[in-house]
């Protein structure tokens, strides 16, 4: 991606370019963007340390009262799905380099925490990291070696990952403050549905594969682990929300050792 | 035993980091980092085994925003360690591997609401200074969580070594259940979890449930014929 790529040329009255240099920083730093995510501020600080390579560009410099007021602004509470937090940063980057009011920045903060958390939840998630999660246990399943487990899994996640988050910065630049349709994205909207139903194909598909290999010597009784993970499965199902899976799975398993220990 | 422990601290360290600070590539996913932890023994495959299995059981939890979920990054790290420590796979290796991660993912979890609580501290103190736009506090504080949550990672997957893996070369040997039936019911748990969660996950989307349905349907008629 180069400035020029990110440059809103077809908005002459807003000049404000962001140089390639600037672009580098801030989308390694949105890579941190959690660092010191807090039940106070959540992603506050992260926004403000993804922001001030950004912000150094303002014109008098990063000893004006005018960065550090930008800076104390962008610090503040914040809210988003990591990956969507991109468009934020970008949109924010634009609007404190346009000099738009701070009334109007600390709203749109605001107003845009909900939407880039529920939209990146259900996108990333709820479909994408399951989906590439189950796609690669579909390579292991059919006999893939741990190379190429680790390379379908974490190629195609980082992906779609790296590309969400390209996307975000490049499209809350271009935006600035009317990012929001931009939300309106097909890909966002009928994204997480359309990811869900392949994940679901790759569910049925993974996890009889990935059983059938990992069983080793337990093979001889398949039947009756197929059996066992239907029931297992309803009964989670009927639990859900009482205890969750993983807990239960501990339990069982640590009982078992405990029984084979005393056996 | 003992000389594993420093890289499986840097890299249960590392991979903790993953998890929400840094990077957020998925590194720490168990698949992920079991597989590295067996890299780091001599033993991928064994790795890959178990972060299979584990797998399946984290479909169940994903990093929705601020809920608590357990910490896979380290707790694979661990796993994947100590069965890749036992390339004979005796019984009981895998079911003990299994459960060291669990209960580490357990810990891990809470030490990171702890990590969260203690970045709150160090925000509040640093208060004054952030209001105002300091630029080296918003830094610093972002580097200093970071550091603390590495060091949070590497010290979680060094000290559940170091009581998991002798408690496994001990269990081996007194494990009285025969490795056919023992492999069986951790498979059944993790598949039945994975099931489960998919479920959660995908209940709600129409016509998911028919995706599902034609996936399983070709997915067992290959285990079938491969059998």
């Amino acid at each position: 991606m180069t400035a020029r790529a990110i440059a809103p040329m077809s908005q002459p009255e807003r000049r404000a370019v962001l140089p390639f240099r600037t672009q580098t920083a801030i989308f390694i730093r949105m890579l941190a963007i959690q660092g010191s995510w807090n039940y106070e501020i959540l992603l506050g600080n992260g926004i403000g340390f993804c922001l001030e390579p950004a912000l150094r560009l303002l014109p008098e410099g990063i000893h004006s009262q005018h960065f550090k007021d930008a800076l104390a602004r962008e610090s503040k509470y914040f809210n988003a799905h990591p990956y969507l937090a991109s468009v934020a940063v970008g949109a924010l980057a634009r609007a404190e380099l346009d000099g738009e009011p701070p009334e109007r920045i600390e709203r749109f903060r605001t107003a845009l925490c909900g939407p880039l958390g529920s939209v990146g939840d259900r996108l990333v998630w709820a479909g994408w990291l399951p989906f590439c999660s189950l796609l690669a246990l579909l390579v292991f399943g059919l006999g893939g070696g741990p190379a190429l487990v680790l390379l379908v899994f974490l190629g195609s996640y980082n992906i779609g990952h790296f590309a969400l988050r390209l996307w975000g910065l490049r499209t809350g630049w271009k935006h600035g403050l009317r990012v929001a349709a931009a939300l309106g994205n097909p890909v966002l909207r009928n994204g997480p549905q359309q990811i869900a139903r392949l994940a679901a194909l790759a569910t049925g598909l993974a996890i009889p594969m990935a059983l059938h290999r990992v069983i080793g010597p337990g093979r001889v009784l398949l039947g009756g682990v197929l059996v066992g993970v239907v029931i297992g499965a309803l009964v989670l199902v009927r639990l859900q929300g009482r205890i969750e899976g993983w807990r239960l799975a501990l339990f069982i398993l640590g009982a078992f050792a405990l029984f084979s220990i005393a056996h | 035993m003992w000389i594993d422990l420093l890289p499986i601290a840097l890299l249960g360290g590392l991979l903790g980091l993953d998890v929400v600070s840094f990077p957020q590539a998925m590194i720490s996913r168990p698949l992920v980092a079991a597989t590295l932890a067996g890299v780091l023994i001599g033993n991928a495959p064994s790795g890959l085994l178990v972060g299979a299995a584990l797998e399946l059981v984290a479909l169940d939890t994903l990093p929705f925003g601020a809920s608590r979920y357990p910490e896979w990054g380290s707790a694979a790290v661990v796993g994947g360690a100590i069965f890749a420590t036992h390339p004979s796979h005796p019984a009981g290796a895998m079911e003990m591997a299994i459960v060291a991660s669990l209960s580490t993912a357990w810990i891990g979890g809470w030490t990171m609401v702890k990590h969260r609580e203690r970045n709150a501290q160090w925000a509040g103190r640093r208060r004054a200074a952030l209001d105002a736009g300091a630029r080296g506090s918003v830094i610093e504080l972002q580097l200093l969580c970071m550091t603390a949550d590495f060091f949070r990672g590497a010290l979680l997957a060094a000290l559940s070594y170091a009581v998991f893996a002798p408690l496994t070369t001990l269990i081996i040997t007194t494990w009285g259940t025969d490795a056919r039936l023992s492999r069986a019911v951790l498979v059944t748990i993790a598949a039945s979890v994975a099931a489960g969660a998919a479920w959660k996950i995908f209940h709600g989307v129409s016509g998911a449930r028919w995706f599902f349905l034609g996936g399983l349907a070709v997915g067992l008629v290959i285990m079938a014929a491969t059998r």
